[in-house]
């Protein structure tokens, strides 16, 4: 090709545009800064590194759940308000699973089986037929979902405690002078795990590309073969799934399952999707380990912030963040072809 | 002999606007066809009607099966590929990974056609980890005629791939458009305004105006035609 040089150098330069107008050197650096300073701060005093470590693994919670928002956003355009609901019911499901006599891990493994039918099923019977009017029409829906969600949980089960057995038992490790429940490594290691294996699914496989590809460009998509509508609806599933495994890692710190085990969590999910901006995957997962060790941090060392103020704080950054950087830490901004 | 595909008395329309009023039309097999007329004529809707991308009624018959109730994705997985106007890339995608969507409908190794396709374009194997929306313009025109090869269709349908692209890069991507239609048999139907090329590079073509087929003939009968040559090739 006679312009093979400069359009090398042209494509040199728009690949440092599209990796986010040089925002991203400053982002990376700033988290490297965050790990320095939370690694010094738990070296230097232990309850610092206790609430630093519950603070990881409540995030990683909120990130899961964060992590599915944004599939579902990435595949439809739409932000579900029902995917902390659908989170609890599951939840509810393992519950009664347990209730029948399976053990915990065969319930949380079925649960995540019945949670990818449930999200799949929900998309095409709910989503898809409003999807075609519009993306306000469906967003709707999931507030709709919310509630029902809601009703019928309360309704089979009732608004009273249920306890389920804890999954990590209640042994404390003991690390120098820092305490650290194996409760938190294990929900910190069951989520990491699950985001892990859902990237690995998109990343290396072919279903996984023709998923992302169905949710980039759907036209260009069904051009080569792939099946667009189910593509989404298993985008659903998806994030069913990983609501279920955020469902269940936040029950047992909780230590209670209630209807209303995942409403501030969500919020907790939200302030860490928009954090990470809401098409980015990794930043949803790095949102959420931020907010959860921030917040956690703040009330112990902020005394101006009560742990009633923990879910206003998340909302605080959520309108930071809009304000300042609408795209979050890792997002893309907006751009339309001409 | 019978055609490929055969369009009988199709019609399309966006919403309460009719794009095509009873095309019919017919493509042989290893034969490239081109479709003429002015912006508006209905040559893109002709290519989405074939592919599933337009409500459309009519008949439409590919390889023997009729084809009018098939939406994009069934069609593709015929071996139908459509290269949309204006690159159609996933630029946010690596080339690798555009190449590999490209044979989404195949089972197994795709070694074979990879390599195939880096014989045309031997660029594509050294910027295979290249996000594909760092490409020039005419570059990633190239990976979506690769990627459409990859898929080893029966049938090409190519919409206007001189769009932007600068006369070097148009005259290179239809010389491999021609050389896979000679050394592969690979059927295309082409949708292009510069009537110039398109007639050098089909061997028959059909002239749309306001979603009709206004003529039709070999490449030397429109060339030699007084209506076409005034209106299209310009003396």
């Amino acid at each position: 090709m006679a312009t093979a040089e400069t359009s090398r150098l042209e494509s040199l330069r728009n690949r440092s545009a599209a990796l986010g107008a040089g925002s991203t050197p400053i982002v990376m650096l700033l988290l490297v800064a965050v790990a320095v300073a939370l690694l010094v701060g738990s070296l230097r005093s232990a309850t610092f590194a206790q609430l630093t470590v519950q603070g990881l693994a409540v995030g990683s919670v909120y990130g899961s759940l964060a992590l599915a928002l944004v599939l579902v956003y990435r595949a439809t355009h739409v932000v579900n308000f029902a995917q902390g609901e659908l989170a609890m019911a599951t939840t509810y499901i393992a519950y009664q699973l347990i209730q029948w006599g399976l053990s915990y891990w065969e319930a949380f493994f079925a649960t995540l089986a019945i949670a990818f039918l449930l999200g799949t099923v929900l998309e095409v019977t709910l989503i898809r037929p409003v999807l075609h009017r519009s993306v306000i029409a469906a967003v709707i829906v999931t507030v709709g979902l919310f509630v029902l969600i809601d009703g019928v949980v309360d309704w089979i089960w009732g608004g009273d405690f249920k306890f389920m057995p804890s999954p990590f038992g209640t042994r404390i490790y003991h690390v120098g002078s820092v305490s650290i429940a194996r409760l938190y490594i294990g929900m910190f290691v069951v989520v990491i795990i699950s985001v892990l294996l859902v990237w690995a699914l998109f990343r290396f496989t072919k279903l996984g590309l023709g998923m992302r590809a169905a949710a980039l460009r759907p036209a260009e998509a069904a051009f080569v073969g792939v099946r667009v509508e189910w593509m989404l609806a298993l985008g659903w599933g998806l994030a069913a799934l990983l609501g279920a495994v955020a469902g269940l890692m936040a029950e047992p710190s909780q230590f209670t399952l209630e209807p209303t085990l995942m409403q501030p969590i969500l919020v907790y999910a939200f302030a860490a999707a928009v954090l990470g901006g809401l098409d980015s995957p990794a930043g949803a997962v790095v949102g959420g380990l931020l907010i959860g060790v921030a917040l956690n941090l703040m009330v112990q060392y902020v005394p101006a912030i009560t742990s009633e103020l923990q879910a206003p704080t998340a909302f605080a950054v959520i309108l930071a963040v809009l304000l300042i950087k609408p795209s979050g830490l890792f997002g893309h901004r907006e751009v339309r072809r001409v | 002999m019978t055609a490929l595909l055969e369009l009988e008395d199709v019609e399309a329309r966006y919403g309460p606007v009719h794009a095509l009023h009873g095309v019919s039309l017919a493509v042989e097999e290893g034969s490239v066809v081109a479709v003429l007329g002015p912006n508006g004529a209905g040559k893109t809707t002709t290519l989405r009607a074939v592919s599933g991308t337009v409500r459309r009624s009519g008949r439409i018959r590919f390889a023997g099966r009729p084809l009018d109730r098939l939406g994009a994705a069934a069609a593709a997985r015929l071996g139908i590929a459509h290269v949309p106007e204006g690159r159609g890339t996933f630029s946010e995608l690596t080339v690798w990974e555009n190449l590999r969507l490209g044979a989404y409908t195949r089972r197994g190794s795709i070694q074979p056609e990879l390599e195939r396709v880096f014989a045309y374009f031997p660029w594509l194997a050294e910027r295979k980890r290249q996000q594909a929306g760092t490409l020039s313009g005419g570059e990633q025109q190239m990976l979506a005629l690769a990627r459409a090869f990859v898929h080893r269709p029966r049938l090409l349908l190519l919409d206007e791939p001189s769009l932007g692209l600068a006369p070097v890069l148009v005259a290179e991507l239809f010389r491999i458009v021609r050389e896979l239609n000679e050394r592969e048999g690979l059927t295309v139907l082409v949708v292009e305004q510069n009537a110039h090329l398109a007639l050098q590079a089909a061997e028959a073509g059909y002239v749309l105006e306001a979603g009709r087929v206004v003529l039709s003939g070999t490449s030397a009968e429109l060339t030699a035609d007084d209506a076409v040559r005034r209106s299209y090739l310009g003396y």
